[in-house]
C-alpha cells in the first residue's frame, strides 16, 4: 500500500488544500496534519490540476522507432504533466485492428507512465475507402472510441456518414483531420496568402478546413451523431463551430498550443521545423482560436506531438516532414499565453486540458475532480516558474521542437499518475 | 570546414603581380551574408541598385570575352564551381557551366535526385557531402522553394540560387534587365508586361524585385488562376499593377516578357484549353501588330523554353523585337559577371587587378578589366 501526501495545493485555483493519496485515489481533501508513512509532496504554491490528457498524439511506434516509441512518447507525456494520451493511428502498420490497438495498450502500460489510449483508424489503412473493424477494435481490451485517420481527411462523404453513424452504436466518435485534398493537396504546406505566393510555397487555404468542418457538422446533425474536429486553426472553422453549436449539434473541437502562438510568418526563412499541418496561420486566426478557446466553442487543447527523425526535417520544405513536438511544452504554452492574458484562468485550464478531453474520449478516470474517491491523477504546475525552452533537453527522441529558446511562463512541476509520481521538475520521477 | 583555403590561394597566386590598383570604387556583390559569413546570391532581393549595375556593368565587359575567339579568362583559374541541379535544366546549367569554364574555373555537373520525406538522402547530407569536396561556389536548382535558401545555411560555399521551385531566378532577372537594357537603354520609367503562368513562375518573383530596383514600371498579366495567391496585397505594397486584359495594356509597352505556359496546368483547371488561353493571353500575329504599331521598339522577351503556339507564336519569336536569343547569350556573360563577382578576391573584397585579366596562357584574350573590379582605364573599360 503506497500513500502520498501532497500538501498546500491550490486545487485548479479554488484555495490551497492538502490531498492524501493511498492505492492510487483521493482518499481525503482538506487540511491533513500527517500520514503516518507517508512519502510527502510539497505543493506550496503550486496548483494542483486534474491530470492532462490528450486527445492528439503521434507516438512512432510500431513503425519509426527512431523517432519515438511509446515509452519514449509516455515519458515526454508525463515530463509534460500529462496522464493520459490518445495515440493515433497512422504508424506503420497503421491502428486499424483489435489486434494492433491492444498491441499500442499493452506497450503503453508496459512503460507504465500515463495511459496510452489508441485511437483506431477509420478506414482501413488510412485509405479514406473501406470502415476499418471499428467495432472490434472497441469491442478489445483496448476500448477503442476515439477514430480518425488523422495526417488524412476522411473526405469522401459517404465514408464519413457510414462511419459518423456506425460509431454511433457504442457511443464512439470520429476525430476529423479536416483537408480537402482537392483544395490542399499532398504538397500543401504554408497558408495560402500573401507570404505563400512571395514564397513560391503551394498554398493550404483555410476554406479546406473550413468546406470539410461544414460538411462534418451538417453530416453529425442529419445522422445524429457526434463529430470532433482535430486540430482547428481557422476562424472560419471557429465560425462554423460556434453556429453549430448553437444549433445543438454533437461538434467537439480541439485546437494546439501551436496554432495559439505561432503565425506562417516564421515560414520567411524556410525552416521546415515550423512546417506543420495544417499549416500556421495570421495573427487573425491566432487571435480567434484564443478567443473561442476561451469561451468553449473549442472545447480543448490537444498537441498533435508529432516526433520526426532529424534527417526527416532537412529536406527542402516543400519535401520535409509535417509536425512538431508538443508534449513536453504545451501547460507552460496554455499557462503563458491563456492564463497570462487574463483569458482563462486555472480552472479553465482544468477543462480544456483535462475534463473536456476526458470526457471527449470517454475516459471516465481522467478528467475528474480532486475530491476523495476520485482516481489519483493530477499535474502540479507551478504558475510562477519561467522556462526557457531547450529542445536538446526533451524526453522525446526527436528534435523538431519550435519552441526552443522561448521563455514561457508556468512550468509543470510534478506529475502524478495513479497515486505515483511520474515525473518531476523536468524528469522522470 | 575553415573558409576556404581555395579561395585563397588563388586569389594570392592571381594577385601576386601588381598591387591594388585604386580604380573608381564600384561596389562589389556582398548580397547576402550567410550565417557562415560567405556572399550568396539566394534572392534577387539580397541586390542593391549599386550592385546590380555592377553585375550589369561586368557582363558587359564579359559579353565582349564572348565574341572572342578565345574566350578563356584565367580569372577563377584554381576555383571549383559545382552546379547542382536536382531538376533537369539544359539551358541554365550549360549557361553557368559554360560561364566557368570560360573564367577558368573547373566547373563540374552533379544531378540531384529530387528527394521526397523519409526517402532517400536528406538534401542537408546530399550538400554537405558535395561540399566536403572543397568546393568554392555551389550552383543550385531545385524544384522546391528555398532549397538555395536552406542549403546556404548548412555549407561554407558560396551558393547561387540558379532556380528554387516558384520561388525565384536572380540570374534570369539580371539577364532579363541586361538584355531589355542592351536595346532599351535605362530601364527607368519603361513599362514591363509580364504574361502567363505568374503562379508557378520564380521568373516572375525575381523579375519584380531587379525590375523594380532598375525603376521600370511592371504590370503583371495572367487570368486569376494563374496569379499567385494574394497578388493584390502584394501588388500594393510593392507598387506593381494587375490585369487579367492582354490587349488593354498591349498598346502601352515598352518590353513584353512572355513567360511559359505548361500544358499540365489544364489538367489542374487552371484554365479550360489551350486554345483558350492563346486567345486570351498569347502573344499572337495580332497582338504583335498591334504592339509594333503602337511601339516600334517594343522588346519582346521569353526564359525559354517557349510553348510556340500556345504563349507565343512564331511570328512574335523570331520578330525584329524579339530578344529570345540574346537573352541566352546575355545568360552566360551575366552569370559569369555573378561568379566573378562573388569568387574573384575574398571575402574581404579585394579586388581582381588589370594584370590578372590581361594574363591568359596565350596572350590574345586581352579584355578590358571590368568596372566593376576597379580597375579600369577609359579606354579598356567600354561595353
Amino acid at each position: 500500500m503506497s500513500t502520498l501526501l501532497v500538501t498546500g495545493a491550490d486545487l485548479a485555483g479554488a484555495g490551497a488544500q492538502d490531498l492524501l493519496v493511498e492505492d492510487g485515489r483521493i482518499v481525503e481533501v482538506g487540511t491533513i496534519r500527517s500520514a503516518k508513512g507517508a512519502d510527502v509532496l510539497d505543493a506550496d504554491g503550486l496548483v494542483a490540476l486534474p491530470g492532462l490528457v490528450d486527445l492528439h498524439t503521434h507516438l512512432r511506434e510500431p513503425g519509426r522507432e527512431d523517432a519515438e516509441t511509446i515509452a519514449s512518447g509516455s515519458a515526454a507525456a508525463a515530463v509534460g504533466g500529462f496522464t493520459a494520451i490518445l495515440a493515433m493511428a497512422n504508424t506503420s502498420p497503421v491502428t486499424d485492428t483489435a489486434e494492433a490497438a491492444e498491441r499500442i495498450l499493452d506497450l503503453g502500460r508496459a512503460a507504465g507512465l500515463v495511459d496510452v489510449v489508441p485511437v483506431g483508424a477509420v478506414t482501413k489503412g488510412l485509405a479514406g475507402e473501406e470502415l476499418a473493424e471499428l467495432g472490434l477494435m472497441h469491442r478489445s481490451r483496448a476500448r477503442v472510441t476515439v477514430f480518425s485517420d488523422d495526417g488524412h481527411c476522411v473526405h469522401d462523404s459517404r465514408v464519413m456518414r457510414r462511419a459518423l453513424e456506425y460509431v454511433r452504436a457504442f457511443g464512439g466518435v470520429v476525430s476529423q483531420h479536416a483537408q480537402d485534398p482537392h483544395l490542399a493537396g499532398p504538397h500543401a504546406c504554408a497558408h495560402e496568402g500573401e507570404l505563400s505566393g512571395r514564397l513560391g510555397l503551394p498554398g493550404w487555404p483555410g476554406i479546406a478546413e473550413e468546406s470539410i468542418v461544414a460538411r462534418d457538422v451538417m453530416l453529425a446533425r442529419h445522422t445524429g451523431s457526434r463529430v470532433h474536429v482535430a486540430h482547428v486553426s481557422t476562424a472560419g472553422t471557429v465560425e462554423v463551430i460556434r453556429w453549430a453549436k448553437a444549433q445543438g449539434i454533437a461538434v467537439t473541437a480541439e485546437v494546439t498550443p501551436h496554432h495559439l502562438v505561432l503565425t506562417t510568418d516564421l515560414l520567411t526563412g524556410y525552416d521546415p521545423t515550423y512546417k506543420v499541418n495544417p499549416p500556421l496561420r495570421p495573427q487573425e486566426d491566432v487571435d480567434a482560436l484564443r478567443a473561442a478557446l476561451a469561451d468553449g466553442t473549442i472545447d480543448a487543447v490537444a498537441t498533435d506531438h508529432a516526433p520526426h527523425a532529424r534527417h526527416d526535417k532537412e529536406h527542402a520544405f516543400v519535401d520535409a516532414a509535417f509536425g512538431m513536438l508538443g508534449l513536453e511544452t504545451a501547460l507552460s504554452v496554455v499557462s503563458d499565453v491563456m492564463v497570462g492574458s487574463g483569458l482563462l484562468d486555472w480552472a479553465g485550464v482544468a477543462r480544456v486540458m483535462s475534463q473536456a478531453p476526458a470526457r471527449i474520449a470517454g475516459l471516465t478516470s481522467h478528467g475528474q475532480a480532486l475530491a476523495a474517491g476520485s482516481p489519483a491523477h493530477l499535474t502540479l504546475v507551478d504558475p510562477t516558474a519561467t522556462v526557457t525552452v531547450d529542445r536538446s533537453a526533451s524526453l522525446s527522441l526527436s528534435r523538431n521542437n519550435p519552441w526552443h529558446g522561448r521563455t514561457l511562463q508556468g512550468a509543470v512541476h510534478a506529475t502524478v499518475f495513479g497515486g505515483r509520481v511520474t515525473a518531476q521538475k523536468g524528469a522522470i520521477a | 570546414m575553415t573558409p576556404s583555403t581555395a579561395t585563397t590561394s588563388a586569389a594570392a597566386s592571381t594577385n601576386a603581380a601588381a598591387p591594388t590598383t585604386t580604380g573608381p570604387t564600384a561596389t562589389p556583390l556582398a548580397a547576402a551574408d550567410g550565417p557562415r559569413g560567405r556572399r550568396h546570391l539566394l534572392s534577387s532581393a539580397d541586390l542593391s541598385l549599386d550592385q546590380v549595375r555592377a553585375i550589369l556593368d561586368t557582363a558587359a565587359e564579359m559579353h565582349g570575352v564572348q565574341q572572342r575567339e578565345v574566350k578563356k579568362l584565367p580569372t577563377l583559374r584554381g576555383r571549383t564551381v559545382v552546379n547542382l541541379f536536382f531538376e533537369d535544366s539544359t539551358r541554365t546549367r550549360s549557361s553557368f557551366e559554360i560561364a566557368g569554364k570560360w573564367l577558368s574555373a573547373d566547373v563540374i555537373n552533379i544531378s540531384g535526385k529530387g528527394s521526397s520525406t523519409s526517402k532517400g538522402e536528406s538534401l542537408r547530407d546530399t550538400v554537405l557531402t558535395v561540399a566536403a569536396m572543397g568546393v568554392d561556389a555551389l550552383v543550385i536548382r531545385h524544384h522546391a522553394s528555398g532549397a538555395a535558401h536552406q542549403v546556404s545555411q548548412w555549407v561554407d560555399a558560396h551558393v547561387i540560387n540558379a532556380g528554387d521551385g516558384m520561388h525565384e531566378h536572380p540570374t534570369q532577372a539580371l539577364l532579363d534587365a541586361y538584355t531589355m537594357e542592351r536595346r532599351l537603354g535605362s530601364l527607368e520609367g519603361r513599362h514591363v508586361l509580364i504574361v502567363g503562368d505568374l503562379t508557378h513562375s520564380r521568373v516572375v518573383r525575381s523579375n519584380l524585385i531587379t525590375l523594380k530596383t532598375l525603376g521600370a514600371r511592371v504590370t503583371l498579366v495572367a487570368p486569376p488562376t494563374l496569379m499567385p495567391s494574394g497578388i493584390t496585397a502584394w501588388a500594393r505594397a510593392e507598387g506593381f499593377d494587375l490585369t487579367h486584359d492582354f490587349d488593354a495594356v498591349l498598346p502601352s509597352a515598352d518590353a513584353v516578357m512572355m513567360l511559359r505556359v505548361q500544358r499540365e496546368r489544364m489538367s489542374g483547371g487552371f484554365f479550360p484549353t489551350a486554345r483558350e488561353y492563346t486567345v486570351g493571353y498569347g502573344l499572337t500575329r495580332p497582338r504583335l501588330d498591334t504592339l509594333v504599331a503602337a511601339n516600334p521598339d517594343v522588346v519582346i522577351c521569353h526564359p525559354g523554353p517557349m510553348n510556340r503556339g500556345l504563349e507565343i507564336g512564331a511570328d512574335a519569336a523570331d520578330a525584329a523585337q524579339s530578344l529570345i536569343l540574346d537573352q541566352v547569350s546575355a545568360g552566360v556573360a551575366v552569370r559569369m559577371s555573378v561568379l566573378y563577382h562573388l569568387l574573384s578576391g575574398n571575402d574581404d573584397q579585394r579586388r581582381v587587378p588589370r594584370s590578372a585579366w590581361a594574363d591568359t596562357s596565350d596572350g590574345r584574350a586581352r579584355p578590358a578589366a571590368p568596372r566593376s573590379a576597379g580597375a579600369s582605364t577609359a579606354e579598356e573599360g567600354t561595353a
